[in-house]
């Protein structure tokens, strides 16, 4: 919305030019239909057992539940441009990005609701995903994912892979010191590293302006040397510019880039958030300009796709969501026995 | 066989032979150069793996952390210099809320092959800050192994073990068993074999035998302790001394069938006393071996306050050969003394 809105021939130019044809745009639809879907039914399931008294511990899925409705394109639109091998570092909120990375349905459905199942075996939580066979993982605590896919990053330096790591966050973690090291250490190693910066405006229940001197965190890694672009995180399209060419410089040995993509978070910070430190209008505004509703019209603006073709990658991502929650709900809680095991290899 | 001065000497050398064999390890920390991480861990390998594999951080220690952390998920051995132990506050997150607790976490998917190097240990004039050993810590914390060597062929051979190991092992070298010029020495001299060997975790020493008082301790400890033993002797006390050399995993089946053996029970620790590993070691001992002891199990550690800076402060504090030496002989007592002497 505070970016120029490109007219049909524009939109197409800037699309090719970055690579995107009808078939990309329409599995990335797809796949932003899925994360929508599962964030939806897992607020449903959620919510069973803690209402009318709101408890964590209670229902079928328990302890904290952080939901990335309205951040689809975010991680659609960087995840979209990686392989098996590249690594993704994601946050607190990560079911976007597990999903984007090509995460397990199934795996990860049961791993939230703690079953044997899960992706983890139940001891990771929705917090603590973390899946080898797609070089996935996350953690709970803000700003930790900074440094672990730097790491990454020099590993497939040292060994000379032509691999990349991103590093998922909102704006809150870049006030957090492994910020502004992890670029210092990028720029100085040129490090395959992506970091892209969610800019959902809010830190918990924070306001950015309540805690960001700068007005944007992508100035701060243009100060450690470090490629930075702002871009529009509600658009499909500008995200996967952005990542194409930040993947691009990281792939090829021209060093890291930071993405900061604004967008918003329609649900609380976590389930049970009350909104009391944003208004109703704000949410009707951003609502307006959905990730999901604008790429389907641009799809079929561009003349790539028609309603019915969407309707289908709708009722197909559905059905994949129904299907992992039954999956995940069917799957045996874990015999009490492994809690005991696995500290050590 | 030739003779090593120090545990610095055999980690630099145990790293460098087992770098000449396995490309994965790299070595990151900070002045991991040429200063071989300050206290000689990593001394001379940046001269022969160069910068790309033995590389200066800068003085970041969460980041490095976490690095570590990245690099050991995406298949790499890091060798991570922590300067002194007192920095682990800069960069514990990355410590004990993943590097220990992603294999577990993650079902056991990712392996966390990290070794964490960290200097130890007061005696020197540090203060509060450079002084501290702080295994409790770590100990306290499940998905860390924990090496405490005091001799330069446990230092060599735990190095090797760590650098073979797939889960992460933090290494507490006590400044004062380095062997380096600028510090005080109190190790010995030693014959190391050249070739490299892999000790194996948990299974403690017993660096001297005796049958009144079993002595357990750790580090620098270790060295102190036998002094006193040695002055006991000279009382006719006879002291067994105890290296526990990892406290993760613990041999706690040594400990108990020397307390078994001896009946009565002295831990020295330089770490501070309450909550850390002279409670510990208590409680494992007395739940297996109660009813042999004569006496409560006693403890020298470092009372519970910082490491002060001044000589007759810093004295007060760290456990010393004299305090180890009266805490015995106030446990075997005066007519065992007598009998034995005579």
């Amino acid at each position: 919305m505070w970016r120029a809105e490109p007219n049909v021939e524009d939109l197409r130019y800037l699309a090719t030019k970055a690579g995107l044809t009808a078939d990309l745009c329409l599995t990335a639809y797809r796949q932003m239909s899925l994360i929508r879907f599962f964030e939806e039914a897992i607020a449903e399931k959620y919510y069973v057992g803690k209402q009318p008294d709101f408890n964590l511990a209670a229902g079928p899925i328990r302890g904290e539940m952080h939901l990335a409705v309205g951040q689809e394109a975010t991680a659609v639109g960087v995840c979209l441009l990686l392989s098996d091998e590249d690594v993704v570092v994601s946050t607190h909120r990560p079911h976007h990005h597990a999903i984007a990375k090509g995460v397990d349905l199934n795996q990860l459905a049961a791993e939230i609701f703690g079953k044997v199942d899960g992706l983890c075996r139940g001891k990771g939580g929705h917090m603590h995903l973390f899946d080898k066979a797609n070089n996935f993982s996350c953690s709970g605590i803000v700003g930790a994912s900074y440094p672990q896919a730097a790491g990454a990053a020099l590993a497939f330096k040292v060994s000379s892979k032509q691999l990349v790591a991103v590093a998922f966050s909102g704006e809150g973690a870049a006030n957090h010191g492994t910020f502004g090291e992890t670029l210092n250490a990028a720029a100085l190693w040129q490090l395959p590293l992506i970091i892209v910066v969610e800019d959902n405006l809010y830190a918990d229940s924070t306001p950015k302006w309540a805690a960001v001197g700068t007005s944007q965190q992508y100035q701060r890694a243009l100060s450690y040397a470090v490629n930075a672009l702002l871009v529009d995180g509600m658009d499909f399209i500008d995200v996967y510019r952005a990542a194409k060419a930040a993947v691009d410089r990281a792939r090829h040995g021209y060093g890291p880039s930071l993405i900061e993509a604004v967008c918003y978070r329609y649900r609380g910070h976590f389930e049970g958030d009350l909104g009391e430190y944003r208004t109703q209008e704000e949410l009707e505004l951003w609502r307006r300009r959905d990730p999901i509703t604008l790429l389907g019209e641009r799809l079929k603006k561009l003349g790539w796709a028609d309603e019915a073709a969407l309707e289908r990658a709708r009722n197909e991502a559905k059905a994949e969501v129904e299907q992992a929650i039954a999956f995940a709900e069917s799957s045996s809680l874990p015999d009490p026995n492994e809690a005991f095991a696995g500290v050590f290899r | 066989m030739r003779k090593l001065r120090g545990i610095a000497f055999g980690i630099a050398e145990a790293i460098d032979q087992e770098m000449g064999k396995n490309r994965d390890i790299v070595v990151l920390g900070e002045d991991v150069t040429y200063w071989g991480a300050v206290f000689g861990f990593t001394m001379g390998l940046h001269k022969k793996y160069g910068r790309d594999r033995v590389i200066d951080t800068p003085i970041t220690e969460q980041t490095f952390m976490g690095m570590a952390v990245g690099a050991a998920a995406a298949g790499l051995h890091p060798v991570v210099s922590l300067m002194f132990v007192d920095f682990l506050g800069a960069g514990f997150d990355q410590m004990y809320n993943h590097m220990a607790k992603n294999h577990y976490m993650s079902g056991g998917q990712f392996a966390m092959p990290v070794t964490v190097l960290t200097a130890i240990g007061g005696g020197y004039g540090d203060a509060g800050q450079h002084s501290q050993v702080l295994y409790g810590l770590f100990s306290h914390t499940p998905g860390f192994k924990i090496v405490i060597p005091s001799t330069a062929f446990d230092a060599k051979g735990f190095t090797v073990a760590a650098l073979r190991d797939p889960n992460p092992v933090i290494i507490f070298g006590h400044k004062l068993l380095t062997g380096l010029p600028f510090l005080p020495f109190e190790g010995d001299e030693e014959e190391v074999p050249e070739e490299p060997y892999a000790l194996e975790f948990g299974k403690a020493a017993v660096r001297r035998e005796g049958s009144d008082l079993t002595i357990i301790s750790a580090g620098l400890m270790v060295h102190r302790s036998l002094k006193a033993a040695e002055r006991l002797e000279h009382d006719g006390i006879s002291v067994e001394v105890i290296d526990v050399r990892t406290l993760v995993p613990l041999d706690s089946q040594t400990l108990v069938e020397s307390a078994r053996k001896t009946g009565r029970v002295l831990i020295v620790d330089e770490d501070y006393q309450s909550f850390g590993m002279t409670g510990e070691l208590a409680f494992r001992i007395q739940a297996e071996a109660f009813a042999a002891l004569k006496e409560p199990i006693r403890r020298v550690a470092v009372p519970d306050v910082p490491i002060p800076f001044s000589e007759p402060l810093e004295n007060a504090v760290i456990p010393s050969v004299e305090r180890i030496y009266q805490e015995a002989k106030a446990s075997v007592g005066k007519e065992n003394k007598v009998a034995r002497s005579a």
